[in-house]
């Protein structure tokens, strides 16, 4: 929540403001009255039982949990296993709710004036749950694990640009390639837990600095946890003596979990039952506007779709509005054809708003010379909840300005391997990452990996190094808001909305915030709630 | 060598190289699956090095046929290897999965066999009369609704209105016997109402069959009452094709319970395996494959050999 909304809503618990006013005015800062609302409710929480208690166990009910688990940091890639890593660890420094650096593992962090070297000054006498101390040298292996010539992990993308790492003294030293400003943001990814040695010994063996030790492990049926006594930051973390995971990949068994009161808190609400769950007297539905979203993309670099006529008709002939309200039920905002929102620090509002035109969607058509070939979008229903439908919808208003848009629906089973980054149009979800740099490293600088839309211009990669090295932020946001702009007209991704996450949490429990970097609180809620009758 | 038991031995010989035919089938399936397993673990989140040093790791650049040998070298002599996707003791996870299978099967099975006869018994008592008529409307319409339906159903009203049992049926080896029943009981009621109306029909159909001859209207004629004639007289001669579809059932109950362990979240083979399946994690499948093909095959043998066994004309063989 920015400033500005702490202060609105703050007026509003004091009486000062009508809750209808507050999510006027919030809307116009480009908050949804779904998250209004739940901004509302924090704020009078804050005012009530705010007060952390200790013991008890706290129950989370979780989709995105298979038995082929395992808590190898570097192999997680789904909701469940990262509610783990957080229980038993933790980051060099993580990234907090408003978007700033929150230093975990590291006390500190300088960089060289040119942002090119970085260091990270490592706490003393944190302990392992092994009893050890964690050391600069376990970070130091810790990213060696995840960036050396053997690593499967998920991180390598995010490790590419180091040059050098090494200690020094108290300090884990990184050096560079390229200059770049939003290292320490890098740093914060999930991935990059810290392990005794780095967990080269041992990576599955979920042996961290968190304040929770594994008691049971049973991928896909449920994970159970028991606080540490020697945690080293008790004060604000892991209040519950216990922590158990169940892993509901259903749905309504989730739902039901949490209406019988077997758990606390439920990620992946669908949001076709969300505005029904939320009445439930015993219950909230909380949700937070993140960075993730939904696309449809297009490879630029394949005909039809190297003629950007085409692909602005496409823009044009998508109804992001009604996809808002029917596909995501009012949980989400309208996308702009570029992966940024305001969620994202250094984000420049006063780029347009693309809106819905038939009449556009024709001309452009008319223009691009099209011989009248079906265009085939290609979609299944793993590619984001509800993409089959946003397809058809899309469709619709395609036909409707003339565009033949052919849908083709894919096998769930293998559409990561088969379909997404490889056919030339199909849909697809990004998760968002914490700032700008990242998600257009991650996917639209030319040598990307995952460059899902082939979008290769030096000139791209040029300002997106510059704003890099950049540490003027005034200078930056321009840089940021050249590079928007490009995408949104010339690229190849169709961004029709970005996804809230909504989680379902029981009254029972205590200090839930809303965190737009992740579902149930960027996967922290386990170890930042409490119980309250614990 | 008894007929009998020859008989046995041919059967279970054939039903070893049938279980050899469905590894290899198993395996091949899981070959032309499109993707590996290195890049199913990694997702959306593959990279090309990733990838490589993952496949590389985890042997797959190996060829399939060395591959499947390796596997069925092992498996010969009792090791089922270790899972490619997170490393651990196949036969180990397995097991307690498999025996979570066989518990809610067997409470299924003890509960819906008996009842289904004992059903299918009064129906052909009270045939065309509204006990008949309400016996088969009733289990007609819960086998034709389906089982997660009926799941969400029960889980509503008996978990979430009454509160009487769990939604989620997550059992572990630290529960007593009693708070594991609790905890199934719900996922139990399902599976009855899902497997009832077959055996039940399958009994009234198979009794009155019988009731048509010429034996039981002599019993009739002696002064028999009716629930005795069918219980000495039809019975044992209805016995056959009984057994078989109580088998098919029991098949059903081990292997066909998938949705049923998605729904209240049981930690059955089911969902292990389907997850496996979807991670191409061959070994996994390959083990969890041949136990479903062996309750398969198994449990048909015995509804053969009981058959035979129930007929005296097979059973004495001129």
């Amino acid at each position: 929540m920015n400033d500005e909304l702490k202060y609105l809503s703050g007026k509003v618990a004091k009486g000062l403001m009508t809750r209808r006013e507050f999510v006027g005015r919030a809307a116009a800062l480009g908050v949804t009255a779904a998250v209004a609302n739940t901004m509302l409710a924090e704020s009078a929480a804050a005012d009530g039982h705010g007060t952390p208690k200790r013991g008890g166990m706290l129950k989370i009910g979780s989709s995105g949990g298979e038995s082929t688990n395992t808590q190898d940091p570097a192999l997680t890639a789904s909701e469940v296993p990262l509610n783990n890593l957080r229980c038993w660890g933790e980051t060099l420094v993580e990234i907090s709710p408003e978007g700033e650096i929150e230093y975990r593992m590291a006390e500190s962090v300088e960089a060289s004036a040119d942002a090119q070297t970085w260091a990270f000054k490592i706490r003393k006498g944190i302990p392992f749950s092994n009893g050890k101390d964690m050391t600069p040298e376990d970070v130091l292996k810790t990213m060696q694990r995840h960036s050396n010539d053997d690593s499967q992990s998920g991180a390598l993308g995010i490790m590419k640009g180091i040059a050098n790492m090494k200690v020094d003294g108290d300090n884990f030293i990184v050096e560079l390639d390229t200059p770049n400003a939003d290292l320490p943001f890098l740093m914060g990814d999930y991935h990059l837990m810290i392990q005794p040695n780095g967990g080269m010994d041992d990576p599955g063996a979920g042996i961290g600095t968190g304040p929770y030790t594994i008691e049971i492990d049973e991928p896909g049926v449920r994970h159970a946890f028991k606080r540490r006594d020697d945690y080293w930051d008790s004060e604000n973390r892991g209040w519950a003596d216990e922590v158990e995971q169940l892993v509901l990949n259903d749905a309504t068994a989730r739902t039901a979990a949490l209406q019988s009161g077997q758990v606390h808190a439920i990620n992946r609400v669908d949001p076709k039952v969300a505005s029904l769950l939320d009445r439930a007297p015993n219950l909230s539905v909380q949700s937070a506007s993140g960075r993730g979203h939904y696309v449809f993309i297009m490879h630029i670099d394949t005909a039809p779709f190297d003629n950007n006529e085409l692909r602005l008709a496409l823009k044009y002939a998508i109804d992001r509005q009604e996809m808002v309200d029917k596909i995501l039920r009012g949980y989400g905002s309208i996308g702009n054809d570029m992966p940024i929102n305001a969620s994202y620090p250094l984000f420049d509002d006063t780029i347009p708003q693309r809106e819905h035109s038939i009449e556009k969607a024709k001309e452009h058509y008319a223009k691009s010379g099209h011989d009248g070939s079906p265009i085939i979008l290609r979609v299944a229903d793993g590619a984001f909840p509800g993409a089959v439908d946003a397809a058809a919808l899309f469709q619709q208003t395609a036909q409707a300005a003339g565009i033949p848009l052919e849908i083709k629906r894919e096998p769930n089973d293998g559409y990561w391997s088969e379909v997404w980054n490889v056919q030339p149009f199909c849909a697809s979800y990004w998760g968002g990452r914490p700032v700008q740099d990242q998600m257009y490293s991650t996917a639209y600088l030319s040598t990307a990996d995952w460059n899902d839309t082939r979008w290769k211009r030096p000139e791209f990669d040029a300002m997106l190094n510059a704003a890099k090295a950049e540490l003027d932020t005034a200078k930056r946001k321009e840089i940021y808001s050249k590079m928007g702009r490009m995408l949104r007209d010339e690229g190849g991704l169709i961004l029709p909305m970005f996804n809230d996450f909504v989680s379902g949490v029981s009254n029972n429990l205590g200090g839930w915030i809303t965190d737009p970097n992740g579902g149930m609180m960027n996967n922290k809620a386990a170890i930042k709630c409490w119980v309250k009758d614990a | 060598m008894h007929p009998i038991l020859k008989l046995i031995a041919q059967r279970v010989a054939l039903g070893i190289m049938l279980l050899f035919a469905a590894s290899i089938l198993i395996f091949a399936g899981t070959m032309m699956l499109p993707g590996d397993v290195a890049q199913q673990i990694l997702g959306q989140s593959a990279t090309p090095e990733s990838l490589a040093n993952l496949r590389r790791e985890l042997g797959l650049n190996e060829p399939p046929v060395s591959r499947y040998f390796s596997w069925l070298g092992g498996f010969l002599t009792g090791d089922l290897g270790t899972a490619l996707t997170n490393g651990r003791d196949i036969a180990e996870s397995l097991g307690s999965r498999l025996s979570n299978t066989l518990f809610l099967a067997f409470w299924a099975a003890v509960i819906s066999v008996p009842l289904a006869i004992f059903l299918g018994l009064l129906a052909v008592r009270y045939k065309d009369r509204w006990p008949d008529k309400l016996i088969s409307a009733v289990t007609l319409t819960t086998i034709s609704i389906p089982e997660f339906m009926i799941g969400y159903v029960l889980i509503y009203w008996i978990s979430i209105q009454l509160g009487w049992f769990s939604s989620v049926a997550i059992i572990n080896d630290g529960m007593s016997l009693w708070q594991k029943l609790n905890a199934i009981a719900i996922p139990v009621m399902v599976l009855t109402l899902v497997v009832l109306a077959h055996m039940m029909r399958m009994t009234r159909a198979a009794i009155l069959n019988v009731m048509q001859s010429a034996y039981i209207e002599t019993a009739e004629l002696k002064g028999m009452r009716m629930l005795s004639i069918i219980r000495k007289h039809a019975f044992p001669n209805a016995i056959a094709p009984i057994v078989n579809v109580v088998m098919l059932n029991l098949a059903y109950l081990v292997v066909g319970v998938v949705v049923v362990e998605v729904v209240f979240a049981y930690p059955g083979m089911g969902q292990y395996l389907v997850d496996h399946v979807s991670k191409r994690d061959v070994p996994v499948v390959q083990a969890c494959g041949l136990i479903f093909a062996a309750v398969y095959i198994g449990l048909n043998l015995i509804a053969d050999i009981v058959s035979i066994l129930a007929n005296p004309r097979l059973r004495h063989p001129k």
